[in-house]
C-alpha cells in the first residue's frame, strides 16, 4: 500500500492483507487463502459469508490473535505478521475494539468495569479516555449514554444482570472506549431481535463515525448490509474451498 | 497490576468452590501442623517425666526395662534390690539423697508405690517442678495413702476415704489386703506423669500388708491385725529400685560405674534422661508414620485444589477469550491462574494456622488436664514454618498445570468463544 510518512493527511488503511494463507493445523487444508483484502481508514464494511467459511478466523488474524502461515496482515500501517505475540497483544489493546456474538462481558464485573476493561491493558486507551471525559469512568458513562444506556444506577450493576441487548451495547461501549482505530464485530446482532438489530447497527455506525474508527462487521444477516459503506463476500475473497 | 484486581473479583465470583478449596487446604495444614506440634511437644513432655534425678538403680537387667517399671510402672522387675545394698549407697559420701521405690501391688488397676517422705521432697518433673499437694498432706502413719491426681479423679476419692490394696497388679485381683485398709490423707496436684496414676504409701505400710504373707499368698493360720502389725519391725528386706541424687553432676559416671560393679549384688544404674531418649527413639517409627499420613492429607488438599482449578478452567475459557480480546497477553492468563492457586494455598495455609491456634485454645486445657500434655500454641517453630513454606511451594506447583493449560487454550481458541 503506498503511504508517505511525511504526509499526515494520508492515513494508512485500517486493514491491508496480501497473499494470506491460514490453516488451524499443519496437515489440514487451508481455511483461508486470500490474495488481497482492503479496508480503508474510517470505512464501514459488512463482511458476509456462510457458517464455517472462516469469518471468525479472519477476524482473529486481523486482531493479531492468530498468525498466518503465509502472507502479510497490515493493520493501521503496522505489519502484524512480523511482530511477536506480546507485541501484537499490545497493539490490539491500543488500537482495536472487539465485539463478540454473545457473552462479551465478564459477569463478575460491574457494567462500568466491563466498559473500562481495555484501559487496564492499554495506557494509550486510558489516556485518550481520560482526555475525552476527565476520567475513564466518566467516559464509560458518556459512551453508555450515547448507546441509550443512561438509566441511573446501571453502571454499577453486575453485567450478569443485563438483558442480551443491553449486554451487546455494553460490549460496544467497551470496544469504543479510548478511541480505537478499528472496531471488529463478530456477529454482534445475532442474539438480538430484528428491531433491536437495526438500532444496534445504527448506534454502532454512528459511534464509529464520531470516533473516526473503521468498522469491520461480520454477519450473515444481509438485511443489515445496506447500512454499510461497502459489502464484501468472504467466499469471493477466499480461494480456499469452503468447508461450511 | 490491572490483572490482580481482576483475579480477585473472578475468585470472589467463584467463592463457594474457592471457599471449599481453601477449607480443605486449611484443614490439612491444621492437621499437619497439629501432628507436628503434638509430636515435638509429646517428645519434650515425655523427656520431662523425670528430672533432677541423676541415677535410677535397680537389679541388673535391661536399662529400658528398669526405666519402664520404675518410672512408668510398666512391666515387672526381674529382681529386687536388697535393703542392705540400698543402705550402702544411701550412705555414700557422693550421694545427696535417695528415694526407695517398692512396687508390685495395686488398687483398682492403679499401681501402688511404697516409698518414703523423700519422694515428695526429691521427685521432680518437667523443668525441675516438685510435687505439690492439691489436698491433704504427706503420709505419716503406716496406713496412710497419698493419691495421684488421676486416681482421685477417676475413682472420685477425697481425703478420708478408706481403700483396700490388692496383691499383684491385675485390674481385677482376688487376693485383697482387705484386713488392712488404708486411709487417703492427701491428693497430689496433676503432673502429667505416671505419678498421677499412682497410689503412694509408706514403705512401712507396704511391709505391713505383707507381714503375714509369704510367696504371694496369706500364710495359712497366720492372721495379724493392723494393731499387731504396728508392733513389728517394718523395715523392708528388699525394694524394687531407688532414685539417686548426687552432690555433684560431675560424679555421675563414676557413681554409675561404681554401682554397676558393686560386689554385694548385681545392680544396674541408668541415667534417666539418656534412657528416656532411647525409649522415645524406639517409638520414632510410629511418630514418622504419623507425619507421613498428615503429609498425605496435605497432598489430598492440594489435589482438591488442582481438580477445582482444572474443572473451573473449562468454564473460564470464555473469560479468558474476553480478556485476550481486550489485549491481555497469554502471560497475563498464565499469571491469573497461577496467582489464583497461590492465593488459595496462601489463604488456606493461613486459615490452617489460625484453625490450629483456635483448636489449641479450646482443646489445650483439656489435653493438659486429661493427658498432662501441655501444648503451647504460639509461635510456630522454624520447622513448622518450613513445612508451611513447603505447602505453599506445592500449591504453586499444583497451580502450574492449570496455568499452563489456560495459556495453551488462550493461544488455541483464537477469537472463538468455546462454551
Ligand atoms: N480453534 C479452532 N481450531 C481448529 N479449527 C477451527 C477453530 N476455529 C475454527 N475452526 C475451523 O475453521 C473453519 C472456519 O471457522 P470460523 O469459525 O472462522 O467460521 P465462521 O465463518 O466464523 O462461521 P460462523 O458463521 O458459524 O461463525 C471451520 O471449518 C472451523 O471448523
Ligand atoms: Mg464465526
Amino acid at each position: 500500500m503506498p503511504e508517505t510518512a511525511a504526509d499526515l493527511s494520508t492515513m494508512p488503511p485500517a486493514v491491508a492483507i496480501t497473499g494470506l494463507r491460514f490453516r488451524w493445523r499443519a496437515n489440514q487444508p487451508w481455511v483461508l487463502d486470500i490474495p488481497t483484502f482492503h479496508l480503508a481508514n474510517g470505512e464501514r464494511l459488512f463482511l458476509a459469508g456462510p457458517s464455517g467459511s472462516g469469518k471468525s478466523t479472519l477476524l482473529a488474524l486481523i486482531a493479531g490473535i492468530s498468525r498466518p502461515a503465509e502472507g502479510r496482515v497490515t493493520v493501521l500501517g503496522a505489519e502484524l505478521t512480523t511482530r511477536s505475540g506480546p507485541a501484537r497483544d499490545r497493539f490490539r489493546a491500543d488500537h482495536l475494539g472487539v465485539i463478540f456474538q454473545l457473552f462479551n462481558l465478564l459477569p463478575y464485573l460491574s457494567v462500568s468495569d466491563n466498559v473500562t476493561l481495555p484501559c487496564r491493558f492499554s495506557t494509550r486507551r486510558r489516556a485518550r479516555a481520560e482526555a475525552a471525559a476527565g476520567s475513564v469512568a466518566a467516559e464509560a458513562r458518556r459512551l453508555l449514554a450515547h448507546l441509550g444506556m443512561d438509566e441511573p444506577g446501571l453502571v454499577r450493576r453486575p453485567a450478569a444482570e443485563l438483558s442480551v441487548g443491553q449486554q451487546q451495547r455494553v460490549a460496544a461501549a467497551r470496544a469504543l472506549i479510548g478511541g480505537p482505530d478499528l472496531i471488529v464485530a463478530d456477529e454482534p446482532t445475532s442474539a438480538l431481535d430484528t428491531d433491536r438489530r437495526l438500532d444496534f447497527v445504527d448506534l454502532l455506525r454512528q459511534e464509529c463515525a464520531s470516533v473516526g474508527a473503521a468498522l469491520l462487521f461480520v454477519s450473515h444477516d444481509r438485511t443489515l448490509a445496506d447500512r454499510f459503506d461497502r459489502v464484501a463476500e468472504l467466499p469471493a475473497l477466499n480461494r480456499a474451498p469452503s468447508a461450511g | 497490576m490491572a490483572i490482580l484486581s481482576l483475579a480477585g473479583k473472578s475468585l470472589w465470583n467463584r467463592r463457594l468452590t474457592s471457599a471449599l478449596v481453601v477449607l480443605s487446604i486449611a484443614l490439612s495444614v491444621a492437621l499437619l501442623l497439629g501432628v507436628e506440634r503434638l509430636r515435638t511437644q509429646a517428645r519434650a513432655s515425655f523427656a520431662n517425666t523425670l528430672s533432677g534425678t541423676d541415677l535410677i538403680v535397680g537389679a541388673r537387667g535391661s536399662p529400658l526395662n528398669l526405666l519402664l517399671y520404675s518410672v512408668f510402672r510398666i512391666g515387672d522387675p526381674t529382681n529386687n534390690v536388697s535393703w542392705r545394698s540400698y543402705q550402702t549407697f544411701a550412705a555414700h559420701p557422693q550421694v545427696a539423697w535417695t528415694v526407695p521405690l517398692s512396687l508390685g501391688d495395686s488398687h483398682q488397676g492403679f499401681p501402688v508405690l511404697g516409698t518414703t517422705e523423700a519422694y515428695f521432697q526429691h521427685y521432680r518433673h518437667g523443668r525441675n517442678q516438685s510435687l505439690r499437694f492439691a489436698e491433704g498432706r504427706e503420709f505419716t502413719d503406716v496406713f496412710d495413702a497419698v493419691l495421684g491426681a488421676a486416681v482421685a479423679d477417676r475413682l472420685g476419692y477425697s481425703p478420708g476415704q478408706s481403700i483396700v490394696i490388692a496383691h499383684g497388679v491385675g485390674a481385677v485381683s482376688f487376693a485383697l489386703h482387705d484386713d488392712k485398709p488404708f486411709q487417703v490423707v492427701g491428693i497430689l496436684a496433676r503432673t502429667g506423669t505416671p505419678v498421677d496414676q499412682t497410689v503412694h504409701i509408706s514403705l512401712d505400710g507396704m511391709e505391713a500388708i505383707h507381714a503375714d504373707w509369704f510367696g504371694g499368698a496369706p500364710i495359712p493360720g497366720l492372721r495379724l491385725s493392723p494393731e499387731q502389725v504396728r508392733q513389728l519391725d517394718l523395715t523392708p528386706k528388699t525394694i524394687t529400685a531407688f532414685l539417686v541424687g548426687l552432690h555433684s553432676k560431675t560424679t555421675i559416671f563414676r557413681m554409675q560405674r561404681e554401682i554397676n560393679t558393686f560386689a554385694g549384688e548385681p545392680l544396674l544404674a541408668i541415667l534417666p534422661g539418656l534412657t528416656l531418649q532411647q525409649l522415645w527413639d524406639l517409638m520414632g517409627l510410629a511418630e514418622n508414620a504419623l507425619l507421613v499420613v498428615s503429609g498425605l492429607v496435605v497432598l489430598v488438599g492440594l489435589t482438591v485444589m488442582l481438580a477445582a482449578l482444572l474443572t473451573g478452567l473449562n468454564e473460564r475459557r470464555r473469560e479468558m477469550a474476553i480478556l485476550r480480546a481486550v489485549g491481555a497477553r497469554p502471560g497475563h492468563i498464565f499469571a491469573l491462574v497461577l496467582g489464583e492457586s497461590l492465593v488459595l494455598a496462601l489463604v488456606g495455609a493461613t486459615l490452617g494456622v489460625l484453625l490450629l491456634q483456635g483448636g489449641l485454645l479450646v482443646a489445650g486445657p483439656l489435653l493438659e488436664a486429661r493427658l498432662g500434655l501441655a501444648i503451647a500454641g504460639w509461635p510456630p517453630s522454624r520447622h513448622e514454618l518450613l513445612l508451611l513454606a513447603a505447602v505453599l511451594g506445592c500449591g504453586l506447583l499444583a497451580g502450574l498445570l492449570p496455568a499452563w493449560r489456560a495459556y495453551r487454550y488462550s493461544l488455541a481458541d483464537g477469537m472463538t468463544l468455546r462454551l
